[in-house]
């Protein structure tokens, strides 16, 4: 017969070393442990005035320009380096773990209108007022050489943007019309045009990269396809749209930066109404960029400050500004998806965090337990109104906080009249437009 | 042109209203001849080009009446006949001439054929373009759709999505661009040389390579399998004898030793024949058992077991017959064997009697016993033979028993089997008890003379078991309310047995069922003096029994009618006294009125709300606290209740609360439990993926913190939607990446050999740039 006694295995409470946490044995029977809700509501409502009391989201800022910042280029294959051009002619490699200039270039008369780095990373392009294409060794001149580019191009016309291909030896210019031009020759192996305007970008597809996606002066934003050299289709917008941005891992779908204060993500395939409007900057919205993970994006604005907006979400998650940051011309995200940078008028390169409140550099397991754990609890709480006070509260200058409160004003009386409008008329006869479909103006085939 | 022309005459009409007008504003002026003249010219052009307006007439000729450019030198003219020129016309001169008969042909074939469509213009040409190209790329594009929709959905991304294989160069490669410098290095390079450590590819050391060349795969798996097989039969073979060495049995240890007596001697023959060397050596072992035996006081009755059973011996057979066991053991042992010293020539002649000396007494025990002079052995085995005679009939004794029980009802079948099992035991040991008592205790007889021998023998207690359990058999079959005659008949032989027992007390304890049965008899029927036989008041009773449930069931039924009439037959009185007050409604109207009369009658609406409102103001209203403890200052127990003295001084009555909201409002009931300040935390609208509060609610009661979960469920619980590497780099999806195959042409050399389209148009580009 075996007979039943209290046994106490060392194994069982005894640590291998000093340094191993002491094994706490824990009763899980939930009469044990009541208040489950109350007691993670409190959880999570000091997990989000955490949040809000770590969130110090700016890191650095990158000066050195002689005049606004133009143009930002991130490099292909390492994160720390970043490439500016500004509105003087004057091209600058920076690093950013140094923080500091590492290479400059007087590389154009004018404007450098913009940059692009090799899907390679050892030379980069860049085009000017000049009317010049000009490429660049990503490393510099070694000793007793003069600074030069590898190759420049003499353009008929002034271009306004390029944008380099994913995967080959292939960039693309815009400027009156689309040019597709082959490394190894000076002129363009193919140029698209549809209609005459003047082209203010062009971007590729970073997924199926024969795609192109240019937006024009005259309000429309153009789909090319590179290997069939035809325009595919052209949405007419409300306003003139700046830039726009393909996601990185949804090979149909772009955002585009509108001056009308709002972005539009599209489904290229089904142009006529965008699969979200994003809303929330009080001025025009001059760039849009998207993170790696291709989950959120960062749009730069007329109004002196940067928002990050979920793709799938039509208000913002976050705004950033500082008092000497003036309008924002250029944003990018970061390779790794952790950092920010933005390039503005008054001739910085700001560095930001995408996530406000995270800790960098490395974690112990207990801490990225319980960052998961919190943010868990945040997301799970998020509803309810004292949390979601707290998370949502941000302090904005005083010009963006007027302007919201004024348009919101302006917005609730166009839609007042609206109503009255359809209240008042005979039913049916005024259609209920979307707000989706209310900036489309029309589609071209 | 004619647009043109037409808005001149437009124009000019314009001009004559203007001038319409002007003479009812003004004097006419002194050049009014004039612009009468004009006037009607006017008036004329006027009329054309209104008649002009419509479209037919449009280009009717003018009439010529002078001298004209246009008339052409082949003296046909189509411009302004508003006709089409055909070719039948042309053809007329040409009628008479037989000459032209093959150009006539040719004409005639011509006519037959249709004019080429127009080509389009370009700006369709290139619409078309595009739309072709939109949906080629809107295909290519679809085969995304899952994946996005999978990236979307899924519970964790882990970025960068591309395995990255580790860049660890084999160390070959790394070699085969190194070369030893500095002096340590070669010493190490020559050792390795030395050793002949192999630095190229195949990384393996001759000697490595002589050992796998030198067993096959087949080879190491036949042996490997060897190899389990031998230690899996060892296995088996010590769990065997560990298991015999637990066997507490002495016979069987006995029957064991002798066996391996036996063995031991046919291999001590075997031996002798094949080696007599090693049979010499056994010899010597025995030989020396026997001396060690000879030395010892093991078998010589002398130990402290042996001395208490010489004590007994004088009355125990038994021990007597251990004590000359014991003796014949020692002698056995004790004997000198003769072979031993013997030479080989004997041997022949001699083998039967060294047999005989060989074998020890314990090998042949079983025969010495069976004409040997061993009392105690003889007795046992009659004894045995005796047992094995008596045991046969017990079993034949219940068969009868069994075979009754089991052609009675299943219901009864576990417990008379039960008792069967048990009398048997008894039976069967009371038996050998008898046979120990009595050894010329006759054979078994008939069943009848055995059934009263063991009645004599067994026990008072046993007969009180049985009695029992009897009455337990029958009173089953009196609860089965299945007594019929046959069934009684079989059962009297087993029950006539008892029957004087029965006699004796006829007023036998029944279990408190057949109690109230009883009573229930007594309540219904006249009494009946209870028989004395059993069997006649089983049959008896099971009748009686059987109309008693029917009658209780009629019973119940009757309540229940009435309580239906209570309840249900209210409406249908009140649908009876409809009729009586209309009389002259239709038929059918009246029905349906009773119909749906009778559908609604359960629902007073009204009634309900104002029920409703009344159980809310109750539930509302605060509630009196009774502070009274039973037992103190007075005697306390079951039943007992404070006294109505304490009880009032120590009931709390609740203060009145405030009137209700709703009280002057007869209709409305107004809920006064919310909480305002409650309701400031709670979610007031459903958050968007929830399509009910309950999804919501449970979702939210469910923990995921580390104090309900177990570390697993934790861990899998608080699992980030997203996860990147610090330090990489993302790319971009990639077709590799989610298992498509990516194109394999490059885009560039796709443009590069589609060149028609570009070329031209960049050609057209370069000259309008070259214009410019």
């Amino acid at each position: 017969m075996k007979v039943k006694m209290l046994s106490w295995n060392p194994d069982n409470y005894v640590r291998e070393t000093k340094l191993d946490l002491q094994r706490v044995p824990r009763n899980y029977d939930p009469t044990l442990h009541p208040f489950e809700v109350p007691r993670e509501h409190v959880r999570a409502l000091n997990a989000t005035k955490l949040e809000r009391v770590f969130a110090k989201p700016f890191l650095a800022s990158l000066d050195g320009h002689r005049d606004g910042v133009n143009c930002l280029a991130k490099h292909p294959k390492n994160l720390a380096t970043v490439l500016s051009g500004a509105c003087n002619g004057e091209v600058r490699i920076w690093n950013l773990t140094q923080r500091n200039c590492i290479r400059t270039i007087q590389a154009h008369e004018g404007f450098v209108r913009g940059i692009c780095t090799r899907f390679c990373g050892n030379s980069f392009f860049t085009v000017g007022d000049d009317k010049t294409v000009k490429q660049w060794k990503m490393d510099g001149p070694g000793y007793g050489e003069e600074e030069e580019p590898l190759h420049t191009i003499l353009g008929k016309t002034v271009y306004t943007g390029i944008d380099h291909h994913w995967k080959e030896a292939v960039f693309a210019s815009c400027g009156q019309q689309v040019d597709i031009w082959d490394e190894q020759r000076t002129n363009p192996i193919c140029s698209m045009t549809w209609g005459f305007d003047s082209i203010s970008s062009v971007k590729f597809n970073p997924v199926e990269t024969f795609l192109l996606g240019s937006c024009a002066s005259d309000r429309n934003i153009v789909l090319y396809d590179m290997r069939q050299a035809t325009p595919l289709k052209k949405v007419i917008l409300d306003m003139r749209t700046n830039t726009i941005c393909w996601n990185p891992m949804e090979a149909f779908s772009f955002t585009a930066a509108n001056e009308d204060y709002n972005l539009y993500t599209f489904d290229m395939r089904a142009l006529d109404t965008p699969v979200m409007v994003h809303m929330d900057h009080v001025s025009a919205v001059l760039d849009v960029d998207y993170s790696p993970t291709g989950k959120e994006f960062v749009s730069a604005s007329f109004d002196k400050s940067i928002r990050i907006f979920p793709v799938d979400k039509s208000q913002s998650r976050e705004v950033y500004h500082t008092k000497r940051m003036q309008h924002v011309i250029r944003v990018k995200w970061t390779s790794n998806s952790k950092y920010i940078m933005c390039g503005s008028d008054e001739m910085n390169i700001r560095l930001w965090k995408a996530n406000a409140s995270e800790k960098l550099g490395v974690l112990t397991s207990r801490e990225k337990a319980a960052k998961d754990y919190n943010q868990k609890l945040k997301e799970k709480f998020q509803h309810y109104p004292h949390i979601k006070r707290i998370a949502r509260h941000r302090h904005l200058p005083k010009s963006i906080y007027s302007q919201i409160q004024e348009q919101r004003i302006m917005k609730e009386a166009r839609r007042r009249k609206e109503v009255n409008h359809i209240k008042h008329s005979k039913p049916g006869s005024v259609p209920i437009v979307s707000e989706k479909k209310k900036h489309i103006v029309a589609v071209v085939k | 042109m004619t647009a043109n022309r037409l808005a001149e005459s437009l124009l000019a009409l314009s001009q004559q209203e203007e001038l319409v007008d002007l003479p009812k504003d003004y004097l006419l002026s002194g050049s009014e001849d004039e612009g009468d003249n004009d006037g009607e010219r006017e008036h004329q052009k006027l009329l054309e080009a209104i008649s002009s307006l419509d479209g037919k007439n449009r280009r009717k000729l003018a009439e010529r009446s002078e001298a004209s450019l246009k008339v052409s030198e082949f003296n046909v003219s189509s411009e302004g006949s508003g006709e089409k020129l055909v070719l039948a016309d042309l053809l007329e001169p040409v009628k008479t001439s037989s000459s032209l008969a093959t150009v006539k042909k040719q004409l005639n074939r011509v006519k037959s054929k249709k004019t080429v469509e127009l080509p389009l213009n370009k700006e369709e040409i290139e619409r078309i373009h595009r739309e072709v190209a939109f949906n080629k790329t809107a295909k290519v594009l679809s085969k995304w759709d899952p994946v996005v929709l999978k990236n979307r959905q899924a519970e964790q991304l882990v970025f960068p999505l591309e395995k990255e294989e580790p860049a660890i160069a084999p160390i070959e490669h790394v070699l085969s661009g190194w070369k030893a410098r500095t002096p340590l290095e070669q010493e190490i390079f020559n050792l390795l040389h030395k050793n002949k450590q192999p630095v190229a590819d195949p990384l393996l050391t001759p000697v490595e390579k002589a050992s796998l060349q030198a067993m096959s795969l087949e080879e190491a798996k036949m042996r490997r399998a060897e190899l389990q097989r031998a230690r899996a039969l060892q296995s088996y073979y010590e769990a065997k004898a560990r298991r015999e060495k637990k066997i507490k049995s002495k016979k069987y240890h006995k029957v064991v030793k002798k066996g391996k007596a036996k063995k031991a001697l046919k291999e001590f023959e075997q031996l002798r024949k094949v080696n007599p060397a090693a049979a010499l050596e056994e010899l010597e072992k025995i030989e020396k058992a026997r001396m060690m035996e000879r030395m010892s006081l093991k078998h010589q009755n002398s130990g402290k077991w042996a001395k208490s059973k010489a004590i007994m011996a004088k009355y125990d057979l038994e021990a007597r017959q251990a004590m000359q066991e014991q003796l014949a053991k020692n002698k056995e042992l004790t004997q000198k064997l003769q072979v031993a010293s013997e030479s080989e020539e004997e041997e022949g002649g001699t083998e039967e009697k060294v047999e005989e000396l060989l074998v020890p007494d314990v090998v042949n025990e079983v025969q010495m016993n069976a004409d040997g002079p061993n009392p105690w052995m003889l007795r046992s085995c009659t004894s045995d033979t005796k047992e094995a005679a008596t045991q046969e009939d017990p079993e034949q004794l219940p068969e009868p028993e069994a075979h009754e029980v089991s052609e009675s009802e299943g219901e009864d079948r576990p417990v008379a089997e039960e008792e069967i099992l048990l009398r048997e035991f008894e039976e069967r040991r009371s038996l050998r008890k008898r046979s120990e008592l009595s050894q010329d205790a006759e054979p078994a007889g008939s069943q009848e003379t055995k059934d009263s021998s063991s009645q004599e023998v067994l026990s008072e207690l046993r007969v009180l078991s049985q009695k029992l359990k009897e009455n337990d058999q029958s009173r089953k079959q009196k609860a089965s309310s299945e007594g019929t005659i046959p069934q009684v008949q079989r059962e009297e032989p087993a029950t006539e047995e008892e029957e004087p027992l029965l006699l004796q007390r006829p007023e036998r304890v029944q279990t408190l069922e057949e109690l109230e049965e009883l009573g229930k008899e007594e309540c219904f029927q006249n009494k009946e003096l209870p028989r004395p036989v059993l069997e006649g008041q089983q049959s008896e009773r099971t009748p009686n029994n059987r109309p008693d449930a029917p009658k209780e069931k009629k019973k119940k039924e009757q309540m229940i009618d009435l309580q239906n009439l209570l309840t249900t037959q209210s409406p249908s009185v009140k649908s009876l006294a409809v009729p009586t007050i209309e009389e002259l409604e239709d038929e059918e109207e009246r029905n349906q009125r009773q119909m749906i009369k009778e559908a609604f009658a359960g629902d007073d609406v009204i009634r309900d709300f104002l029920k409703e409102k009344r159980e809310a103001v109750e539930a509302s209203k605060p509630k009196d606290v009774d502070l009274t403890l039973p037992g103190w200052g007075e005697w306390g127990g079951v039943g007992l209740k404070p006294s109505a003295k304490k009880r009032r001084r120590f009931l709390i009555k609740a203060p009145e609360g405030p009137p209700r909201k709703d009280k002057n409002l007869p209709n409305v009931i107004i809920n006064e439990k919310r909480n305002i300040h409650t309701a400031a935390h709670q979610v007031r609208v459903l958050p968007y993926p929830f399509t009910h509060h309950w999804q919501f609610e449970r979702t939210i009661q469910t923990p995921i913190g580390s104090t309900w979960n177990t570390q697993r469920a934790f861990q899998k619980l608080t699992t980030p939607k997203v996860v990147t590497k610090p330090g990489h780099i993302i790319n971009p999806i990639k077709a590799e990446d989610v298992g498509y195959r990516s194109s394999s042409r490059s885009d560039l050399s796709v443009i590069q050999r589609n060149p028609k389209r570009i070329t031209t148009r960049h050609k057209k580009q370069l000259k309008k740039s070259s214009v410019d």
